[in-house]
């Protein structure tokens, strides 16, 4: 294989690794100053704007709520892309992509869950409402952190990203059906007469600082997902390396190791 | 009416969780550059510097 | 494939087998319930199909991890991937054969149980019913976690955490059949329903997770 041009010219050239360092790290320090960019922006607009007349300041909180929430969910999906890259197309990165995007989304899924908690105390009087909204965000919570418990019982990489792969896929096509039954059940125990900011048209005076927030999040998202994916092929690299120096360690060919280093893979 | 603590607990929960994310992929990443250049030092290199893992 | 099953069910039956243990331990943690919220026979009977089912769920997931394990430990799980029949058949036949060793029990003794909940007699037929229907749905998902398990060291708790939250639409169906058939204006028959497509649902999507993941834990 020879190193002439770095360029992506198709999909499948993200395959090669190198590659894919080369290019992401161009572009990621861009989406950086783009995220840094849109949460200044966004942020000011978050408290530019005017209170709500009903929910008081609490609208804030909104800004931050409802795009973690819209994150949690868009980080599944990413996940389920990649569990398909990794099942079908058997592209290299697609398991780093989905093992580093499960913490990243357990984060956004537990941004939304304590900032939904904190706007109902004021706005409904309590912490938590088993609510259908919130209660299948926590079901969401839930297999996030079961997929990174799984990511770290097994370890090997190649067969932690089959299994996890899979169990991603049976949970996507789960939360629908999730969805739909916590749906049912809410209906049958308590009919909801919650405020919801969804029930009358928002107003553009919300709608904009939503907006912005919404990308930035996104930005945050993608940037902290490529840097963790960097992270994660040097990690297999290091013990790719770690694994070659205690091989010929073993054969003795290339002289003494120095100590720290020829231990093989942890 | 104004709750405005609840929307300061907010804006800093979420503070937090986002700024400790960061700080863990930096400092991952930054272990894992000196791991990588510990084991260069040591003359241990890939086989090549284009070759897929 | 009719000898698989047999094979399977002689094996659970037999001393040292799960099947006794997971009735065992569904009948301690009913009997358990009354001490955590107290003798009174009116609450328990309001509350009692739903902790039938809760125990059925958590006595369901017990042996599950066990399912594929054992065939792992002595090496035949490798001569079941090679056999001609299709894999998914396989694990199909293997979690029926779980469910009749371990899943059928537990509903033969909801009944009892339910005596001591003091439900009335439409609340017993229901839930017996609804487990009947029910508990294949939580083997077939449960077994799609058993087959990842297999590759972990230590897989038993870590099932137990990845497949319930796939199984609470079951629970949330089940339980709402059962007091559906109980309290009067709501209608039995669509949660019911539901609960018999979700269960088929499973009886695909489990034992297709199921063999992939056994194939990615041995190559």
């Amino acid at each position: 294989m020879s190193e002439q041009s770095l360029a992506i010219r198709k999909f499948s050239d993200l395959a090669n690794p190198t590659r894919f360092l080369a290019l992401s790290g161009a572009v990621w320090p861009w989406m950086a100053a783009a995220t840094a960019l849109f949460f200044a922006v966004g942020l000011y607009l978050c408290f530019a704007t005017v209170g709500d007349y009903q929910q008081g300041e609490t609208v804030r909180i909104m800004y931050v709520h409802v795009p973690a929430a819209w994150l949690s969910m868009m980080c599944y999906s990413v996940m389920a892309l990649s569990a398909l890259g990794t099942l079908v197309w058997r592209h290299p990165l697609a398991d780093v992509s989905a093992k580093t995007a499960a913490p990243i989304g357990a984060c956004f899924t537990f941004i939304a869950l304590v900032t939904g908690s904190l706007w109902g105390k004021p706005m409904w009087g309590t912490w938590w409402v088993w609510d259908a909204r919130l209660t299948s965000v926590f079901v969401l919570f839930l297999m996030y952190l079961g997929l990174i418990a799984l990511n770290r019982a097994v370890d090997d990489p190649a067969r932690a990203a089959k299994v996890g792969a899979i169990l991603i896929l049976v949970g996507f096509v789960n939360i629908p059906i999730i969805k739909f039954s916590v749906d049912w059940w809410n209906t049958l125990h308590q009919p909801a007469s919650v405020i919801r900011l969804d029930g009358p048209a928002i107003d553009p005076e919300f709608l904009r600082p939503l907006l912005v927030m919404a990308i930035a999040f996104t930005l945050l998202f993608f940037t902290l997902h490529i840097v963790a994916m960097r992270n994660e092929i040097l990690r297999r690299r290091v013990s790719t390396l770690r694994r070659l120096a205690a091989r010929s360690a073993g054969r003795g060919t290339s002289g003494p190791v120095p100590a720290g280093v020829g231990e093989g893979h942890p | 009416m104004t709750h405005l603590a609840y929307v300061a607990a907010a804006y800093a929960a979420a503070f937090l969780t986002v700024a400790g994310l960061v700080l863990w992929v930096w400092l991952d990443g930054r272990a894992r550059r000196r791991e990588l250049a510990i084991l260069e030092a040591a003359g241990i290199r890939r086989r090549s510097a284009g070759e897929a893992k | 494939m009719t000898a698989l099953l047999f094979r399977d069910l002689k094996l659970a039956v037999r001393a040292g087998g799960g099947a006794m243990i997971g009735v065992l331990f569904f009948m301690t943690v009913v009997a358990v319930i009354p001490f955590g919220v107290g003798p009174d026979l009116n609450l328990l009977a309001r509350i009692g199909p739903a902790i039938l089912w809760i125990g059925a769920l958590l006595a369901a997931l017990l042996g599950l991890d066990r399912l594929f394990q054992a065939e792992r430990e002595d090496g035949s799980l490798d001569l079941l991937l090679m056999q001609e029949t299709p894999l998914v058949l396989t694990v199909l036949v293997k979690c029926l054969a779980h469910w009749l060793a371990t899943g059928l029990p537990l509903v033969l003794a909801s009944p009892l149980l339910s005596l001591f909940m003091n439900m009335d007699a439409a609340a017993i037929g229901a839930t017996m019913l609804t487990l009947l229907v029910g508990t294949p749905a939580i083997t077939f998902i449960g077994a799609a976690g058993a087959a990842i398990a297999v590759a972990l060291p230590r897989g038993g708790l870590l099932v137990s955490i990845l497949v319930l939250p796939l199984a609470i639409p079951v629970l949330i169906f089940g339980v709402s059949a059962v007091y559906a058939a109980v309290q009067e204006p709501a209608p039995f028959l669509p949660p019911f329903l539901f609960l018999t497509a979700l269960t088929l649902v499973f009886a695909v999507i489990g034992p297709v997770a199921a063999a992939a993941a056994l194939r990615a834990s041995t190559d």
